[in-house]
């Protein structure tokens, strides 16, 4: 299942428990599998057209007047074109509006660079009063959404369009602002989100098997992000790596480093998209292409590692 | 509801004095905008002193009607209004644009309790005015959204985006107030970035259209209830008014849309204020002897 299909059955169980709970899309209600709760509250779905910057306005007149908007585009669009309206309108306001980014990452469908989103974390953890969540699979993301309708003030979330592996369970926590261990070790830690959790296993597996005993992290809460747990991998494991389906600069791997310099410094390898757009492709293609498999995970890991015995070069970029 | 002549001067005199407390505020800071303030003074003193139904002592009341100040530039004018009708001191007015005011250079909702929305970047505030019509028709709430507009605005497209969606779901409780005043801070509008034929873009998009004179009280009183009436789309009254009305040197220079006055511009701009407030309390005075 894909990650926005738990999207989809949140924003149903949401409609159906307060009516308060009102679905804007813009123009892709298939896409952000919304289609079925439009079809259920006719009247508290709301076609906005493809026009972002007024559905995230329209969502913050909502809010204020009681509604719980949830703002359905793809992450290109909304938060990426609509900016500063999320910023003003609803960040500033203090609006509780909810933001659906949908087809984050390169795993688009062959859409191409223009939409895959891989700049949506950094451009929303930097606003003041936001909530980021980056779910891993469909099961929590379907939390998320929960979670985020419960929270009073703006949130963003982001899923993907491609089937991905469903590997928690609706047992697994999830709470905004915790982080949780998938799996225990004590040479180096990754801390994941969205659809790099399950590679971020399955590396483990693998190193497992040369020796290594890695620490998996599933970080689907990018802001507020869990200190504690992140400052416990570097004391526990001393070395680090974060992944992520997102640009290197300004998402989860800078949110970490910046938990781990101000608080306990440690070696971290940074798995994402190095700087540059993506483009068509299969999924497989795609990550293979631009960095983001098992493999790629796997070499980090024992870089961070190396560096944390002192062997590393001094090198131009992360 | 037809209005008397009195009604009509004495609001006049209230829009005299919410001008005289612009140019306090602005020259008291030293920044600040003053063409769109003065010109829609009487625009503001008729919203709060006769069209709008509110409650200074109880700005959330769920039932009142709403206002948003999408061109967030002139706040001035309704921190003068709400001053005026009772929201917070007018001493307070002062603490305009300086720090740890409620009174910040572009509105935010959360400072100060009947500040509707967060304004300043153009376009944000039509649709939030859009959201809170949709909300109220949901709930069946009978309260109206009247939005402040400027003509430069109009540049935006978001502001479009707003306004197609309120013609297409034809939002009878949305009435829109558009400071056309032909300027904007590069010049003139028409020049910069032409704006016409505007009345008959807002047809096109199923909008109700009327154009009035933004410094008549009466016309200002008759277009809402007008407003009102309308049943079938959102109203847009397109106030034509002087940017910088009220001070001479002020009128129609698009120089004055961005800037404070200086301690001795603005004395003069206050005597010749004065002057104006004065002919209007003789106007009262004859009209109550008539009486």
């Amino acid at each position: 299942m894909a990650t926005r299909d738990g999207y989809g059955e949140a924003v149903i169980e949401l409609g159906e428990a307060d009516p308060n709970v009102v679905v804007l899309s813009g123009d892709l209600t298939e896409s952000t599998r919304t289609l079925k709760f439009s079809k259920k509250f006719p009247e508290r779905y709301i076609e906005s057209g493809v026009a972002e910057q007024n559905m995230a306005g329209m969502a913050a007149g909502l809010a204020f007047e009681g509604k719980i908007p949830f703002v359905s585009s793809f992450a290109v669009f909304s938060p990426g074109r609509n900016w500063d309206q999320i910023r003003v309108s609803i960040c500033y306001s203090k609006a509780n509006v909810k933001i659906a980014g949908s087809h984050t990452g390169l795993i688009t469908g062959g859409d191409g660079a223009t939409h895959q989103a891989l700049e949506d974390i950094a451009m929303t953890r930097c606003l003041p009063n936001m909530v980021v969540l980056a779910p891993c699979d469909s099961i929590e993301t379907k939390k998320a959404t929960i979670a985020a309708a419960k929270h009073q003030g703006p949130v963003y979330i982001r899923f993907a369009r491609e089937k991905t592996p469903v590997f928690t369970t609706e047992e697994t926590p999830f709470n905004i602002g915790k982080a949780l261990v998938l799996r225990d070790g004590e040479d180096a830690s990754i801390i994941a989100c969205g659809t790099m959790v399950y590679p971020a296993l399955q590396a483990s597996e693998e190193l497992s098997k040369e020796g290594y005993s890695v620490r998996v992290v599933d970080n689907p809460s990018i802001k507020p992000i869990d200190v504690d747990t992140i400052v416990a991998c570097a004391r526990d494991t001393g070395a680090i790596v974060t992944a992520e389906e997102h640009q290197i600069y300004g998402g989860l791997g800078g949110a970490v480093a910046e938990v781990l310099t101000t608080n306990l410094p440690a070696p971290q390898e940074i798995v994402g998209v190095m700087d540059t757009f993506g483009e068509s492709g299969e999924s497989d293609e795609l990550w293979q292409k631009y960095g983001l498999t098992v493999e790629h995970i796997v070499r980090a890991v024992k870089k961070a590692i190396e560096r944390k015995a002192g062997g590393f070069e001094v090198r131009k970029v992360v | 509801m037809a209005i008397s002549d009195l009604e009509v001067l004495e609001l006049e005199a209230i829009a005299n004095t919410l001008r005289q407390d612009i140019i306090r505020m602005l020259v008291s800071v030293g920044s600040g905008h003053a063409g769109g303030p003065l010109g829609m003074a009487e625009v503001f003193a008729a919203l709060y002193f006769h069209v709008m139904k509110h409650d200074p002592k109880n700005p959330f009341w769920d039932e009142r009607d709403r206002l948003i100040l999408s061109n967030g530039h002139i706040c001035a004018v309704r921190y003068a209004a709400m001053a005026r009708s009772g929201y917070f001191p007018v001493e307070e007015l002062l603490t305009y644009r300086k720090i740890n005011s409620r009174l910040q250079g572009h509105p935010h909702n959360l400072s100060l309790p009947g500040l509707e929305n967060t304004g300043g970047p153009l376009g944000q505030g039509l649709s939030q005015a859009v959201g809170r019509c949709i909300a109220g028709r949901l709930d069946g709430k009978k309260y109206r959204v009247f939005c402040s507009m400027s003509d430069g605005e109009h540049d935006e497209g978001q502001t479009w985006e707003a306004l197609m969606v309120a013609g297409n779901r034809k939002l009878r409780n949305l009435t829109t107030l558009m400071d056309r005043n032909n300027i904007q801070i590069d010049g003139h509008t028409e020049d910069i970035f032409p704006l016409e034929p505007l009345k008959e873009k807002y047809d096109a998009i199923k909008w109700h259209v009327i154009e009035i004179d933004g410094h008549n009280v009466r016309q200002i009183i008759e277009a809402c209830d007008e407003a009102k009436a309308i049943y079938e789309k959102p109203t847009a009254i397109i106030c034509h008014t002087i940017p910088g009305k009220g001070v001479d040197y002020m009128e129609n220079n698009y120089e004055w849309h961005g800037k404070a006055p200086t301690k001795e511009q603005g004395d003069i701009a206050l005597e010749q204020l004065k002057a104006e407030g004065e002919r209007i309390q003789k106007e009262i005075a004859k009209l109550k002897e008539v009486a």
